[in-house]
Parts: C-alpha cells; sequence; structure tokens
C-alpha cells in the first residue's frame, strides 16, 4: 500500500503503526480543543474588559480561518495516495467526525433549525432524511467500497461495469451535484463572512474562498480530513452551547433534547390561545383587506396603475405647494419614484405583496401548528382529505429522496475509502451517525425553544421594551427580520413580525441573552460547516476531473506527481468558477441544494448497490439506468419547478405527478433507473468472468485465495 | 476462483442482516410516518410520532448501523473473512 509508507515526518502523515498514529490525534485533538475553549473564554474576558463587537468578530474570522491554513499547510503533500485518501490511514472515529462535518453543511448548521422552527413537523423529514440515509450507506455501500480501495465513485462504476462510458456518465453526475452544492456552501461562507466582519459580500466569498483552498489545495484529502475534524469540534461546540443555555433558562435542566417535551406542550397550548387572540385577528384583518385591495387593483392594472401615479404626483405637488419640510417632500418623491414603471412590472410586484400580505393574514403568521402532523384533516371534507394526503405523500417522499441522494453524494462515499480497513469502514459509518446525530436531535428542540421565547415572551411585550436583538438584527438585512406596530396598539404581536429562517440559530445566543462572544462563535461554527463541506465538495469535483477522466480516460500513463498537480490546478479553477457563480447570488439556492440529493440518488444509487448486490448487473442496464434516473428527475424538475422552467423557457401548464413537488423528483427518478438496469441487464448478456470476480472480492473483506487480493491496495 | 459453501453461507447470513435492518428501517421511518396523525399520543410530553421524527428514529439509526458493524465484524471472523490488521 502505497499511502501506508510515511512521506513525511509531519504530524498528520507521520510514521509509527496505526495504534501510534491514534494516540498521537487523540492528543493533539484534546489539546486542540482545550485550546479552543481558553481561546473563548479569553475573548469573553476581553468582551467584558470592553473589547468592541466588530473586534470580536474579526479575531474569531481570522483565528479560525488561520487555524484552517494551519493545518493545511502541515499536512501538504504530492503523495498520490495521501492527496486523494488520507493514505488509507485515518481511525475510524476521526473518519466519522470529518464525515460529520463533510456532511453537515451551511444548510444544516445555519437553516435546519430555522426550518423547523417554521414548517414544524414537516421540517422533520430533513432530520430524518439527513440522518437515515447513513443507513443505506452502512448497509449498502460503505464496506464495498472500502473493499474496492480505489480512489473515486467513478472508478469504482468504470471497474465494476467495464469502461469509460459507466465512469463518464459518473463524472458528469459527480460534477453536477457537486458543482451545485459547492455554489450553496460559497454562498453561506460570503454570508457568515459579511456578518461576522463587516466586509461586502464579495469579499467575503473570496476571503472563505482563501481559506478552503489552502487546505484542500496544499494537502488534499489529507488536508481537508484533519481540518474537517478541527471544524467538527468548533462547530458541534458552538451549536450545543446556546441551546443548552435556553434550555437552563427556560426549565433550569441542562439537556434540552429530554426536556423540550414540556416546552412542545406549552407552545401548542399557546398557538390555540393565539389563534384566537382578538389582537392577533385584528392585525390578521388588516393584512386580509390589505390583499383584498391589491386583488382589486389586479382585476384592471392599467387604470390601477394610473390612479396609484395620479396620487403619488399630487402629493408630492400639493406637499411642495405648501412648502412642506423637505423631509417629507423627499418622502413623498420616494413614494412616486418606487410606483411601477409600467403595467407589466405592476401586475408582477402587487401579485407579489398580495401574496404576503395573504401568507401574514393567515393564523400563527403562515406557520403550521408546530406538532401538528400534514396539512388538512383525513375526516375532514373532500379538499381538507385530498390536502392531508399530498401534504403526507410529499413529506414521504422528501424523506425518501434525502435519504437515498445521502447513500449517493460522492463526496461523503469518498470518504469510506479513507479508513484502515473495511471492519473500520463500518466503525466509521456508526461514528459517522454519532455526529451527526449530535446536532441534529439538538436542531429540534432549539426550534421549539426559540419559538417559545418568541411566543411567551415576546408576545404581548410593547413595542419601545423589545430586545435589542430585535432592533439590531432588523438592521442588519429587514429580508430576514421586521417588526411594525400594524394595528398601532403600542403592543407586539405575532403576526406583525416576519422572521426568516437563516437568523434562529445565528440569534439565538441574543435571544438567550448571552455575551456577543457566543454569537461570535456560533458564527465561526456556521463558518466552519460551510467551509468543512465545501472542501470535500471541490476536492470531488478536482479527482473526478484529473483522476478520472484525465488519468483513467486520456492519458493512463501520467505519473501520480503530475495528476496531483493537475488536480490542483483544477481546484483552482473550479473554485474560482464556483464562487463566481455564488457571487450573482443565483435565485433559490436552497431548492438547487435540494435537487443535488435528487440527482444523486437517480444517478448513482441503482448502479452502485445493483453493482455490489446483483452480479448479473452489466454495462448496457447501468449507463441505460443512469441516463433514464437522471433524465426523469431532471425532466420533471424542468418542467414543475418555477425557477428553472424560467431558465429553459418551458411554458406549457405545470402538471405535477400525484401532486409531488419538484424537490423530491428523485421519487420517480430512482425506481425507474432500478427498472432500466433491471431490464436491460437481463435482455444483454451477462458480465465477464473476471467482473463476476471482482463482484466477490468487494463482498468479502478477506477472501481466500483471491488473485485480486494483492492489486487492490 | 470458485466460492466455497462457507463463503456462500457469509454472503447469504450477511444478505439476510441487511434485509431485516432494513425493514426496521423502513418501519420506523415510512410506516410511522405514513400513520403519524394517528400516533399523536402524548409521550413525555411530545406527540408520539413528532418524537419519532425528531429523536426515536435517529436512535434507531444509530443503533441499526452499530449492530450490523457489529454483527459483520463478528462474522467476518467465524467465516475466516477477516482482514489482517496492522495493530
Amino acid at each position: 500500500m502505497a499511502g501506508m509508507t510515511p512521506s513525511d515526518g509531519s504530524v498528520f502523515g507521520g510514521g509509527g503503526s496505526n495504534a501510534d498514529f491514534k494516540k498521537g490525534l487523540n492528543k493533539i485533538y484534546t489539546w486542540y480543543t482545550i485550546g479552543f475553549l481558553a481561546f473563548v473564554l479569553l475573548l469573553g474576558i476581553a468582551e467584558q474588559m470592553g473589547m468592541g463587537r466588530a473586534m470580536i468578530g474579526y479575531v474569531f474570522l481570522g483565528a479560525t480561518v488561520l487555524l484552517y491554513a494551519g493545518i493545511g499547510v502541515m499536512s501538504r503533500t504530492n503523495d498520490a495516495a495521501e492527496y486523494y485518501v488520507a493514505g488509507r490511514r485515518v481511525p475510524a472515529m476521526y473518519n466519522g467526525m470529518a464525515t460529520g462535518s463533510d456532511w453537515m453543511s451551511a444548510a444544516s448548521f445555519i437553516g435546519m433549525a430555522g426550518t423547523l422552527y417554521l414548517t414544524g413537523y414537516g421540517g422533520l423529514a430533513f432530520i430524518m432524511g439527513w440522518t437515515g440515509g447513513y443507513c443505506l450507506v452502512a448497509l449498502f455501500l460503505a464496506p464495498y467500497l472500502r473493499k474496492f480501495g480505489q480512489f473515486t465513485i467513478p472508478d469504482f462504476l468504470g471497474a465494476r461495469y467495464d469502461g469509460n462510458l459507466p465512469r463518464f456518465l459518473g463524472i458528469l453526475a459527480a460534477i453536477l451535484v457537486s458543482f451545485v452544492y459547492v455554489v450553496a456552501q460559497i454562498y453561506g461562507v460570503g454570508l457568515i463572512t459579511t456578518r461576522l466582519a463587516g466586509v461586502p459580500f464579495e469579499i467575503g466569498i473570496f476571503l472563505g474562498l482563501a481559506g478552503i483552498l489552502v487546505c484542500s489545495f496544499l494537502g488534499g484529502m489529507r488536508a481537508v480530513t484533519w481540518t474537517q475534524v478541527a471544524q467538527y469540534i468548533i462547530l458541534i461546540i458552538a451549536y450545543m452551547i446556546p441551546v443548552v443555555w435556553l434550555s437552563v433558562k427556560q426549565t433550569g435542566v441542562p439537556i434540552p433534547q429530554l426536556i423540550y417535551g414540556q416546552q412542545l406542550e406549552k407552545v401548542t397550548a399557546k398557538e390555540a390561545e393565539l389563534i384566537k387572540d382578538p389582537k392577533e385577528l385584528e392585525v390578521r384583518a388588516i393584512f386580509k383587506a390589505r390583499a383584498d385591495a391589491l386583488g382589486e387593483k389586479l382585476k384592471d392594472v392599467p387604470a390601477a396603475l394610473a390612479a396609484d401615479k395620479a396620487a403619488a404626483e399630487q402629493k408630492v405637488a400639493e406637499l411642495k405647494a405648501a412648502n412642506a419640510p423637505a423631509p417629507e417632500i423627499a418622502a413623498a418623491e420616494k413614494a412616486l419614484a418606487a410606483v411601477p414603471k409600467d403595467a407589466e412590472a405592476a401586475k408582477k410586484a402587487w401579485t407579489a405583496q398580495r401574496a404576503g400580505a395573504t401568507a401574514r393574514s393567515n393564523p400563527l403568521a403562515n406557520m403550521p401548528r408546530h406538532a401538528q402532523q400534514f396539512a388538512g384533516n383525513p375526516d375532514g371534507d373532500e379538499k381538507a382529505r385530498a390536502a392531508f394526503d399530498t401534504s403526507r405523500r410529499n413529506f414521504l417522499a422528501l424523506i425518501f429522496c434525502l435519504m437515498v441522494g445521502t447513500a449517493a453524494l460522492p463526496h461523503i462515499l469518498m470518504r469510506f475509502y479513507t479508513t484502515p480497513s473495511v471492519k473500520q469502514a463500518r466503525e466509521s459509518v456508526t461514528w459517522s451517525l454519532f455526529f451527526i446525530f449530535l446536532l441534529y436531535f439538538t436542531a429540534p428542540a432549539l426550534a421549539v425553544l426559540v419559538k417559545y421565547e418568541i411566543f411567551s415572551v415576546l408576545v404581548g411585550t410593547p413595542f419601545d421594551q423589545l430586545p435589542a436583538w430585535i432592533a439590531s438584527w432588523a438592521k442588519v438585512d429587514a429580508t430576514l427580520l421586521s417588526v411594525t406596530d400594524v394595528n398601532k396598539d403600542g403592543i407586539f404581536q405575532l403576526a406583525e413580525m416576519t422572521i426568516g429562517g437563516d437568523i434562529i440559530v445565528l440569534a439565538t445566543p441574543e435571544i438567550g441573552g448571552l455575551p456577543y462572544v457566543i454569537s461570535g462563535m456560533v458564527a465561526a461554527g456556521g463558518l466552519a460547516a460551510a467551509l468543512s463541506t465545501a472542501d470535500g465538495l471541490l476536492l470531488t469535483i478536482a479527482n473526478a476531473l484529473s483522476h478520472d477522466l484525465y488519468y483513467k480516460m486520456i492519458d493512463p500513463n501520467a505519473p501520480a506527481s503530475r495528476r496531483v498537480a493537475i488536480s490542483k490546478a483544477l481546484l483552482l479553477i473550479v473554485a474560482l468558477a464556483a464562487a463566481y457563480v455564488a457571487a450573482q447570488k443565483p435565485a433559490d439556492i436552497l431548492f438547487l441544494v435540494g435537487a443535488a440529493f435528487s440527482f444523486a440518488a437517480a444517478a448513482f444509487f441503482p448502479a452502485l448497490t445493483l453493482g455490489i448486490f446483483w452480479k448479473r448487473a452489466n454495462k448496457a442496464g447501468a449507463c441505460v439506468g443512469m441516463v433514464l434516473g437522471l433524465g426523469v428527475t431532471f425532466y420533471y424538475m424542468v418542467t414543475t419547478q418555477p425557477w428553472l422552467r424560467g431558465v429553459f423557457g418551458v411554458t406549457s401548464p405545470v402538471e405535477l405527478w400525484y401532486g409531488i413537488a419538484p424537490i423530491s423528483a428523485g421519487v420517480f427518478g430512482v425506481p425507474l433507473g432500478f427498472a432500466a438496469i433491471i431490464l436491460v441487464s437481463l435482455v444483454t448478456p451477462a458480465p465477464r468472468k473476471d467482473i463476476q470476480e471482482l463482484i466477490d472480492h468487494v463482498r468479502y473483506p478477506t477472501l481466500r485465495g483471491d488473485t485480486m487480493n494483492t492489486q487492490s491496495s | 476462483m470458485q466460492l466455497t459453501e462457507s463463503h456462500k453461507q457469509y454472503w447469504s447470513k450477511n444478505v439476510r442482516m441487511t434485509g431485516i435492518l432494513l425493514a426496521i428501517w423502513f418501519i420506523v421511518t415510512f410506516v410511522v410516518g405514513y400513520y403519524a396523525r394517528d400516533l399523536s399520543f402524548n409521550f413525555f410530553g411530545w406527540p408520539f410520532s413528532f418524537w419519532v421524527g425528531a429523536q426515536g428514529a435517529l436512535v434507531a439509526y444509530v443503533l441499526i448501523i452499530a449492530y450490523y458493524a457489529h454483527y459483520m465484524n463478528n462474522l467476518d471472523k467465524e467465516y475466516d473473512c477477516a482482514e489482517v490488521e496492522e495493530d
């Protein structure tokens, strides 16, 4: 095994036995954790002594990025096995941590608790989907891929399905999936650095990019692995502290996961009150009236637009004639400028405004009741029954796509090539899920605790006594948080607030009344989550291009050092391209992340699992299955998702199959992929004998008399 | 090469265990999910199906994977398929 020979004497690739290596790691990361806590403590003391908020933000941003860069420099390598699979000596537990932070992206860290806050039970699809998928990884893929023991997922497809066409389809799908996903991560990095350090969004992106690159660029998988372990430790500490604090504050018990059932009961009781509360009804009636007024205007857009314009012009003229104070005139002129330019623009703006007002006229600020499973009512009239069925079907379909997609994401599967053995690959899936589990079973608790805080502490507070965090976040971005006294009673009602899911986690320390240093730590945790995922994804793309496309398909005689050099160059290009796309702030980025799961599920899962569990599956079957699975998923999304319809200019009416939302398109692609592989394989010849032997080789950790034993590792 | 009877037995045991664990995974996720509205009796404060979605299913997933790793590592030894590890 090439990677077993230590290529240099550095900490993360040093010589000695695996046991010594593991002991060394334990020591390093224990000290690292203590060091991080001491660092936070010191900053906390500095804050008490008067250190400014901006300074704390800078120090956190600078210190963590420098730390990751430092690990990157220490782990630099040009050795192929070190660069691609970290020398295959990552112990199970550490691979679990690295997989955990590779897996948990900005969406998990920042977005998930917010989604749960806004959607209640419906959001649990993400919790179950993004953890249950690891059962499929463990049962169907990880140990077998480790035994196969090459470098990438297209490697497996190319070897098992005998040829460059399956490998090439694998490369295409891996790049499609990973690129979509990496753009979202870099976007997240930009958002956090902007918040943390106050730099412009574009500069934030490139700052974060530097942190990503110095790591994956210098040391490939080895550097990425050890940085990801460091990032996991930061992100889990950052996530836990505010939740535990909030739990102690509300219930006196420091284990929020055990106790939030009580809080959920209280939230449910409060919801019933708020739905009937006369003040809430008053605010909602105002929004209903606004929506109705906009509906009237939309009936005859040109006339309404002309009337609006005339009224605004008249107001300006009146104010000017009456010599009103300058700010009033400026405000009126601004209102005039804000009148839509033409009927087309007016229709668009008013439709959006009407949708917004209609949503806010719904009970509980348009959130479903937190503990209620599915919309509609199975015992109600026909409409309620249909709503219930569709909602339940979509919930289950989303779980299915997220789970199967998890078990097919190349950057996750690749991690299981890095353990020393099949046994450790199996154990490492357990550790991975355990480390992911720690965050995922905390997120629903966080959502309920924050909801309790808002429902029972905030609602009913006079406007001039609202806590400071509301004003400070509203100033950061009014689309994320805004409060206005709609019914002018001076008291805060739930319907008077709009809140974006993305700020729930970031604002929790302030909601709980913790010092600013904890807010800085949470932002650093979010940054760690986004950077670690981006690292893994960029590496996957660069490897697919350099290893699979260049080395395996174009120039099989290329020396290892040139392959690594090419991979590094490609990494740089892909990273810059992703940063460029992210800087355009593409619409519907969250949809794209979800779409990546459906694509991965449809493209990879059937071909990979049948490749291991069914010897009869052959090249023709796999190619047809991958193309059809991916094709139907893509087709369904393009014809049903509004943003993609716009991009591809689809104008035919939207036809949902069984009412399934576009994000879950994989629910059609996966079964079709399986069916196609099976049918086509059965009508074409069985794979050659050496391929069948490869399957046996993969199935047994050690196979006595197996001729492939020597060449595998 | 030709697989021995013992090898075939190892594989069929593996497939059987995979099937059993997959069935548990399916029940916890999709059966409980399908009947979520009917399973909302109070469970330490949570409606039962809410608790399963937020915690119970996750614990079950971790246990499924941990048990599979344990079972297979033993099976490897029993059928002489285990790898020789360095340490």
